[in-house]
C-alpha cells in the first residue's frame, strides 16, 4: 500500500469522529497499542527533535525497505507516533526520501492537535527522512 | 461576580485558570487603548501640540499612579519597561554586573536566572542559590550563610513563585540582606495581582513589575529603583528622549526616569496599566485577597480528592498557583485533554527548569487563579480532570 493510501486511511479514521474528545480517545487507544520499546533503545541518538514530549524512533533495514519502531512518554504522542509508524514503516528508502512534509496538513491534524504537537509530528517525519538519507 | 468587568468573559466560555501567565483585562483597560489610538494618538515628551501634550500628561499621570500604588517616594523611582524580563535584564546589565556575587532563590523564573548566566556567572562562580526545604520554603539560614560568605552581594529573588505559588517573605529577606550590605532586587511579576506591596515599608532597592500579569496590557512593565541608586544605574539603551545635549563628539543624558526610557514607549500600554491599577484600587486588595484565598483553598480541597494526585509543596504561604501531577501520567496528556474541554491551564516547566530538575520533574499541571474565578470554575475544572483521568487510565 502506498504512503498516500495509508494517509488517506488514517484521515478517514480521524474524520469518522465528529467530537474532538472522541478523536482523542481514538488516538489514546492507538497509543496503547504501541508495543513497549526496550530501554536500551531510549538513547539520545534515537530521540526526535521538536517534540514537547520525549519520542524515540528506531529504524531497521530489510530488503531495501525501512521498518520503524518507537515510543513516547506521553500517551497522546504515542498515539500520534503509532499513526506515523503505520504510514511510513515498511516503505522503500526512495519513498521515504521523497516524503512531502505537507503530509501533516493532508492528515488534517492541524484541527486536532495544537502547533506544539504538530511540530512533534513534523519532527518524527524528519527523523524518518533522516534515517532514509543515511540508509 | 467580577467577570462582568471583563469583556473576555462575555466573548468566551473558557474557564480561564492561567492567570499566572497573563490575566484578563478589565473593560476600562481595553477602552483606554482604543481611546488613545482613536482620539489622541501622538508621541510623548517631544511635540508640543494638544494631543501630544495630552498623551504626555496621561503617560506621566500613569507614573504617578504606579508610584502611589506601590508607595514609592518619588516619581523618578518609576521606570517603565516592556515587562519584568526587561526590568531584570536592565538592572542586571546596568547596575548588578559590577557585583562579585549575585544570590538568587531556588524558585526563580528563567528571567531571573539566564541574565546572570549571560554575565558568565555560574553556580559557585559569581552566582549562589538559596536552598529551599521539602515544602519549597526559602531557607533563611542558608541565605544568611551565603550573605556572610559573600559580603556586599546583589540579591535578586522572586516574591511569589510563578510555578508553585510560594510567597517569599521579602521583607525579612530584604532586612537580612541589608544587614550584610547587600543590595536587593525583587522579581514582583506575580505580586501586584495578588497583594499590596509598599516600597518604603519593604525597603526594596529594586522591584520589577509586570503590567500584563496585573490586569494591564501586554508589553508593559516597570522597575522601581530606590532614589539613592538612580545615579549609580547606567542607561540601558540610549537614543531619542534620553538626552540633554548631543553633538558628534559626545552626549549628555537627562536624569531619571527619562535617561532610562529610550525611544518611543508603549504609550497606550502604560496608560492602560494605570487604568488597571485604578481598577484594582476600586476592588481593593482586602477583597482580592479574601476571594482568592477562598477559591484557592477550595481548589486545593477538590484537587486533593482526585486519585493519584501529587503536590510538591504545602499550602502555607501560597497564593495564585497550584502545581501538581498524577502518578503515572504525563502532564502534557492531561493538558491537551482539558483544553478540549475548554479549561485553560498550563502544563510544562513554567520557565522554572532548575527547580523542576531538582524535584525530578519534567513539568507540572499548573492551575492559577484570580479574584474573578469562582467555585463554579473549579467545579468545571474538576469534572474535566476526572474525564481526562478516565480517558488516560489503562
Amino acid at each position: 500500500m502506498s504512503i498516500e493510501k495509508r494517509v488517506e486511511d488514517i484521515k478517514e479514521d480521524l474524520e469518522f469522529f465528529e467530537d474532538e474528545l472522541q478523536k482523542y480517545e481514538y488516538i489514546i487507544d492507538l497509543g496503547k497499542k504501541l508495543k513497549p520499546l526496550e530501554e536500551k533503545y531510549k538513547i539520545p541518538a534515537n530521540l526526535v527533535h521538536g517534540c514537547t514530549s520525549q519520542v524515540w524512533l528506531i529504524c531497521e533495514q530489510k530488503d531495501g525497505k525501512l521498518f520503524f519502531t518507537g515510543t513516547a512518554d506521553a500517551i497522546i504522542v504515542k498515539g500520534l507516533a503509532y499513526m506515523i509508524l503505520q504510514i511510513f514503516s515498511g516503505s522503500t528508502i526512495q519513498e521515504l526520501k521523497d516524503i512531502n512534509m505537507d503530509i501533516v496538513h493532508e492528515l488534517g491534524l492541524s484541527e486536532v492537535i495544537n502547533p506544539n504537537r504538530q511540530s512533534g509530528v513534523i519532527g518524527m517525519i524528519k527523523k524518518i527522512k533522516e534515517y532514509a538519507q543515511k540508509a | 461576580m467580577f467577570k462582568k468587568d471583563f469583556t473576555y468573559f462575555e466573548n468566551s466560555d473558557i474557564v480561564y485558570l492561567d492567570n499566572a501567565a497573563t490575566t484578563q483585562k478589565p473593560k476600562e483597560v481595553v477602552s483606554s487603548q482604543v481611546e488613545y489610538y482613536e482620539k489622541y494618538c501622538a508621541n510623548t515628551h517631544r511635540s508640543n501640540f494638544g494631543d501630544a501634550n495630552k498623551a504626555t500628561l496621561n503617560y506621566e499621570n500613569a507614573r504617578k499612579t504606579l508610584k502611589s500604588f506601590i508607595n514609592a517616594s518619588i516619581n523618578e523611582e518609576i521606570i517603565f519597561t516592556k515587562g519584568v524580563t526587561e526590568s531584570i535584564n536592565f538592572i542586571a546589565a546596568s547596575y548588578a554586573k559590577k557585583f562579585k556575587t549575585v544570590i538568587i532563590s531556588s524558585l526563580e523564573h528563567h528571567s531571573n536566572i539566564v541574565p546572570w548566566h549571560m554575565q558568565n556567572r555560574s553556580l559557585g562562580n559569581g552566582l549562589e542559590v538559596v536552598k529551599c526545604n521539602e515544602n519549597l520554603d526559602f531557607d533563611m539560614e542558608h541565605f544568611e550563610e551565603l550573605l556572610k560568605n559573600n559580603p556586599r552581594a546583589f540579591v535578586s529573588v522572586t516574591h511569589i513563585s510563578n510555578a508553585f505559588g510560594k510567597i517569599h517573605d521579602i521583607k525579612a529577606i530584604i532586612t537580612l540582606a541589608h544587614k550584610y550590605d547587600a543590595v536587593v532586587m525583587i522579581d514582583g511579576a506575580q505580586s501586584l495581582a495578588h497583594m499590596k506591596v509598599d516600597m518604603q515599608d519593604l525597603d526594596a532597592d529594586f522591584f520589577a513589575i509586570s503590567a500584563h500579569k496585573t490586569y494591564g496590557p501586554t508589553g508593559v512593565g516597570a522597575v522601581y529603583i530606590k532614589e539613592k541608586y538612580l545615579e549609580d544605574v547606567d542607561a540601558y539603551q540610549t537614543g531619542g528622549a534620553t538626552i540633554h545635549e548631543v553633538d558628534f563628539n559626545s552626549s549628555t543624558l537627562l536624569d531619571s526616569p527619562f535617561k532610562f526610557e529610550a525611544g518611543t514607549q508603549n504609550i497606550a500600554g502604560v496608560i492602560g496599566f494605570a487604568e488597571a491599577l485604578k481598577y484594582l484600587n476600586r476592588i481593593g486588595y482586602e477583597n482580592i485577597e479574601a476571594i482568592e484565598k477562598n477559591v484557592f483553598d477550595y481548589l486545593n480541597k477538590e484537587l486533593e480528592k482526585l486519585p493519584n494526585i501529587e503536590f510538591y509543596n504545602d499550602m502555607n504561604n501560597t497564593i495564585g498557583s497550584r502545581s501538581f501531577n498524577f502518578k503515572g501520567l504525563v502532564h502534557d496528556d492531561v493538558g491537551i485533554l482539558v483544553d478540549k474541554m475548554k479549561i485553560a491551564l498550563r502544563v510544562g516547566h513554567h520557565c522554572a527548569q532548575p527547580i523542576m530538575k531538582q524535584l525530578g520533574l519534567k513539568g507540572t499541571i499548573r492551575v492559577s487563579v484570580s479574584f474573578y474565578n469562582d467555585y463554579a470554575d473549579i467545579d468545571k475544572l474538576i469534572v474535566a480532570l476526572k474525564r481526562a483521568l478516565q480517558m488516560l487510565e489503562d
